[in-house]
């Protein structure tokens, strides 16, 4: 194949997600209303409790819904990611990736293009949901919305890698929603997407000092910082690190026979 | 100086060599020597076959025989790591991507993307192998036309039956012109003139186009006397040859009684 048959078969991959994306309202909306109950709802809650002072990337003091907008950027990119995996064991056992992997493409090569149009849906929905925020009054410099769209598609790689590793390990679609549930709720939880980390600290050095290794902050704070037009040089070497040892560990990990076996079909 | 007189056709210096013999045609598919086992229990037992360009080649056997697996194999969803399997010469494990350039599959399991329409399916596989949107139309309208599913090309494939599904599938299959078709039980589920219509125009394929096929089935009925035929049992091959031909060396009537004859040998053989 030609490098052009290649750039088609990736526009054809990307281009099926999106159509699969826009079939599924549900997908979507879930995806905008579950960051909006938090922002709203918690944000509300915290706003008077929780006091910042003035941090990095913000200039000045920022009310507690500001702070929580990269976490929500971010939660919005993982389970993006993990639905994106889960649709992969979901292909695998359906068999629709069956048909993506015998066609005359590097497996590599495949599975890239797979996590960059998941990538692409997220960042869709990402800026749906700074579009809402905006008119809550959430909003942030012009030129960060700009410098948030390199970041959020290493971010969502990164996320959709961790997944795509998660469903390698995985038998069944079934023991995925367990999986899921052992990594998003604490990856969320123990990083810096609701509190600083300095105030994790005041209560707990561990539970601080697993906030700060959780690739999870890395990319919150990468965020946070892209937003404001500001690059955080240590967060996005953290985020390309894990995007690559995942990446490779997930190519190297991933079995297209693995629904066949489970299901005896294997005859 | 004089030149060295160069010899014209008329004049050869040495007798002419022997016509060469043509060299044997590059079968579609060549599995050599293959086993695979899941952890210790061994489902393929050095396996070794040929599917020729141009001939239907039925694999026949009883369920749990390995078919599934072959199949599997042959498509590198498993690696297979004893043995060799080539298509149209090509090793996938040495040559890539690009040895799956040749070959068509119509997988057991529908693999046809439920919410898209049979238009869009088509075009997303033809894009998946670097055909262009119109060539790719072109190629779609003709091979839907030759399954008579034209009319439904507009149609989601949620709302076809199962039988028109199938030639959709097969219809896919044949869109980036391959050597080798692969169709892992195609007719399951199918009534019977569905089944009918699928396992002739699939023989007319191979006899028109050239095109290898390897149909695996357990209906002995899908095969005729002129096909080539495998016959799988318990991961072994125990007959390979013309249907007609391995008939007549059980010593049965019909294939259903060479088939019985062949796999309860093989039961008391053990």
């Amino acid at each position: 194949m030609t490098t052009l048959a290649y750039g088609l078969a990736a526009k054809a991959i990307v281009w099926r997600e999106m159509l699969r994306f826009v079939h599924q309202r549900e997908r979507f909306l879930s995806a905008l209303v579950r960051p909006l109950i938090w922002l709203i709802a918690f944000g509300a809650g915290f706003r008077g409790i929780l006091g910042l002072p003035v941090q990095a990337p913000y200039p000045t003091y920022v009310s507690y819904e500001v702070y929580m907008v990269p976490g929500l950027i971010a939660m919005i990119q993982l389970f993006n990611g993990m639905q994106s995996s889960l649709s992969m064991v979901y292909d695998r056992e359906m068999g629709s990736m069956r048909v993506l992997l015998t066609a005359p493409l590097p497996r590599p090569a495949i599975l890239a293009v797979k996590l960059m149009a998941g990538t692409l849906v997220s960042v869709f929905q990402v800026y749906a949901f700074l579009a809402v925020a905006a008119a809550f009054g959430i909003v942030a410099p012009t030129a960060g919305y700009l410098t948030l769209m390199p970041a959020l598609l290493l971010t969502g790689m990164m996320f959709g890698a961790v997944g795509m590793l998660l469903s390698s390990t995985v038998r069944q679609l079934e023991n995925f929603a367990g999986v899921m549930n052992f990594v998003i709720f604490p990856a969320f939880f123990f990083s810096s997407a609701l509190y600083p980390i300095w105030k994790m600290r005041e209560n707990s050095e561990v539970i601080a000092w697993v906030c700060l290794v959780n690739p999870f902050t890395h990319a919150v704070e990468f965020l946070r910082f892209s937003l404001y037009a500001t690059m955080n040089w240590t967060m996005l070497t953290l985020v390309l690190c894990v995007f690559a040892v995942t990446f490779l560990l997930a190519v190297r990990g991933y079995d297209p026979g693995k629904g066949l076996r489970t299901k005896g079909r294997a005859g | 100086m004089r030149e060295k007189p160069v010899s014209g056709p008329t004049q050869p210096l040495a007798a002419p060599p022997e016509t060469a013999a043509a060299p044997p045609p590059t079968p579609a598919l060549e599995v050599d020597a293959v086993s695979f086992a899941y952890r210790s229990r061994k489902v393929l037992d050095t396996l070794s076959f040929r599917v020729e360009r141009g001939r239907f080649t039925a694999l026949l056997g009883p369920n749990g025989a390995g078919k599934t697996t072959l199949f599997a194999l042959v498509t590198r969803l498993f690696d297979s790591p004893e043995g060799v399997i080539c298509i149209m010469g090509k090793d996938p494990r040495r040559d890539g991507a690009a040895a799956l350039g040749p070959l068509g599959v119509v997988f057991q399991s529908e693999t046809l993307d439920l919410d898209l329409t049979v238009r869009q399916n088509l075009h997303y596989f033809a894009a998946l192998h670097g055909l262009r949107a119109r060539e790719a139309t072109a190629r779609i309208e003709a091979e839907l036309a030759a399954v008579d599913m034209a009319e439904k090309i507009d149609v989601r494939v949620r709302d076809l039956n199962g039988g028109h599904r199938r030639r959709v599938e097969i219809a896919r299959a044949l869109l980036h012109g391959p050597d080798l078709l692969l169709l892992d039980e195609p007719t399951v589920g199918l009534d019977v003139p569905s089944r009918r219509a699928i396992v002739e125009r699939v023989h007319a394929l191979a006899r028109d186009r050239n095109v290898g096929v390897l149909w695996t089935t357990h209906l002995i009925d899908e095969v005729d006397p002129g096909d080539a035929l495998i016959v799988l049992h318990k991961g072994r091959i125990v007959a390979d040859g013309q249907a007609a031909d391995v008939v007549r060396a059980s010593g049965q009537d019909t294939l259903a009684a060479a088939f019985d004859a062949l796999t309860a040998a093989e039961e008391t053989g053990r």
